[in-house]
């Protein structure tokens, strides 16, 4: 039996070197290097528009990088004539907006990538989606339409639609940004688990204790820049730069308030 | 939850009694300005000079009696044309629309044809493309080419139709969100596959009231095939308005035409609400 994620060599999942992307001539990242070794979970914090979401939207070919390169498993996915369809099958992204489908059941809204693009069989596909959906307790939602779920039960579900085929990595881009308070704690709770599990991931987001719990290496974007990279010790207790400091320290004092 | 029985407080109560007194007045004041409406406007035809004339070549019981089987069998072609034609049209539309949608270079000249059909089909009056190929295919000579006027009535309206249901279809496919798109593409679902099970089933669903519409007035223009010489229902009523000099027949033929048509207009409120209740509204 196969676990949640697939296996690939030694090295990092993820290497990216020198990414530059602008849209329509304003420089969104510049210049960036990251590495991601198999089941690190990497969390990317930065104010808005620092490129965190943009650098996640490159990873996942979802927009076309101006220059740099990304190599996933050792194998260069920025390459033109790399099949992003190809790429996007070994990982797994989930979107601040959740984006399920509307008009599927949350059974068929996961079990849809496994059976067109993987080719498992429909009985197969849906027992493997209703193990996922009891490990999250959400088996009793399994026949239900997306907009019936609450925020966080949306979401829930569209983290265990990226699971489902067993991806190398997952995306996590702001996936709590969109939910009321009391929702966040139970995504959050699915992210924890999949840590457990293993799962290489790389995640955006605002919540900054989160992110010091869950993270073994934090990046800090400024203006396209990765800045500063350390572990959520070095980056939370004693950050190098000014810039840093003067992040956490306006988030913090938005807590405050 | 705590045991807290609700009993009616004296306000809403008299609320409640307000509100019964408005719905009666409200009723009672649609009921007398109908009744007026539709007296004066009798009064206003029945009352013009005109109207014995209009009465007798318009209303006429024995004519209608006459004319209406033919009429109602001259129908049957209509409803042959377009039960056919209709299927025809949503496969032209669908297919126009998806080839609009290719963005691959290889694609371009299907895109290009996509794109000229649209412009050329949607301009020219529905009339004359029926006149054109209806005239105009026969006498090419070609071997294996249709010379059945319902045949060529059938492609003229398929051709002119597409044109528009492509476009309605295309606005269907652009108003799904591209998150959705993203979405699926993002889960390694090739763009075939996105828009098979993702876009399409979306689009669908939000055009089905324009298209039903355009399908009442394909109805109505599968008359429009008389011109090249089908017998159908206008045609029918006109030979015999043009030999009796009387026009009721085609009173009967309107007739026919509002019975199709307003099933069709209810059906389409039905998906529409269909579709509101699955929605969760």
């Amino acid at each position: 039996m196969k676990h949640d994620r697939g296996e690939g060599p030694g090295g990092p999942v993820l290497a990216v070197e020198g990414l530059w992307k602008s849209y329509h001539g304003a420089p969104v990242l510049r210049g960036i290097d990251l590495s991601v070794e198999a089941h690190e979970v990497v969390c990317l914090i930065g104010a808005s528009g620092s490129g965190k979401s943009t650098l996640l939207r490159c990873v996942n070919l979802l927009e076309t990088v101006d220059d740099g390169t990304i190599h996933l498993d050792g194998v260069e996915i920025t390459d033109v004539r790399a099949d992003p369809d190809d790429v996007r099958k070994r990982m797994g992204i989930v979107f601040q907006a959740f984006n399920l489908f509307p008009h599927m059941t949350v059974l068929d809204n996961i079990t849809l990538a496994p059976r067109k693009v993987h080719g498992v069989a429909r009985p197969e596909a849906e027992e493997r989606a209703r193990e996922l959906l009891d490990r999250f307790g959400l088996a009793d939602k399994a026949g239900a339409y997306p907009d019936r779920l609450s925020g966080g039960q949306q979401q829930r579900v569209a983290i265990i639609r990226a699971l489902a085929v067993r991806p190398r990595l997952m995306l996590l881009d702001e996936v709590t940004s969109a939910l009321d308070p009391e929702l966040v704690t139970e995504v959050l709770g699915v992210i924890r688990e999949l840590k457990a599990g293993g799962m290489t991931m790389i995640l955006t987001t605002h919540e900054m204790g989160f992110c010091r719990e869950i993270a073994d290496t934090v990046c800090f974007l400024d203006g396209g820049v990765l800045l500063e990279r350390g572990t959520p010790e070095e980056i939370f207790t004693d950050p190098r730069e000014p810039r840093t400091r003067e992040f956490l320290k306006s988030v913090l004092d938005a807590r405050r308030i | 939850m705590s045991e807290v029985t609700w009993v009616k407080s004296e306000r809403q109560l008299q609320r409640e009694r307000l509100r019964r007194v408005r719905a009666a007045r409200s009723g009672t004041i649609a009921t007398v300005s109908t009744i007026v409406f539709l007296g004066v406007l009798a009064a206003v035809v029945t009352g013009s000079p005109g109207w014995p004339r209009v009465r007798d070549t318009f209303f006429s019981a024995e004519a209608f009696a006459k004319a209406w089987p033919d009429v109602l069998d001259g129908f049957w072609t209509n409803v042959t044309i377009f039960l056919i034609a209709e299927p025809l049209i949503l496969v032209v539309g669908l297919l126009v629309a998806l080839v609009r949608t290719l963005r691959a270079p290889v694609f371009f000249p299907l895109r290009a044809l996509a794109v000229a059909y649209t412009d050329v089909f949607r301009g020219v009056p529905t009339l004359l493309v029926i006149l054109l190929v209806g005239f105009g295919v026969p006498a090419l000579d070609l071997q294996g080419a249709p010379r059945d006027e319902v045949t060529l009535g059938v492609i003229a309206l398929t051709l002119s139709y597409g044109a528009y249901v492509a476009e309605v279809f295309r606005a269907g496919i652009d108003s799904v969100h591209p998150s959705q798109r993203a979405a699926a593409r993002s889960l390694g679902l090739s763009h075939g596959k996105t828009m098979r099970y993702v876009v399409l089933p979306q689009a669908w669903r939000r055009v089905v009231p324009p298209l039903l519409n355009d399908f009442v007035s394909l109805q109505k223009d599968t008359s429009l095939v008389s011109t090249i010489g089908v017998v159908e229902a206008l045609r029918q009523a006109q030979i015999y308005a043009s030999s009796k000099f009387n026009y009721t027949p085609y009173l009967a033929g309107a007739l026919l035409f509002v019975l199709l048509t307003i099933p069709m207009a209810r059906f389409t409120d039905h998906l529409a609400a269909r579709s509101q209740r699955r929605r969760g509204q």
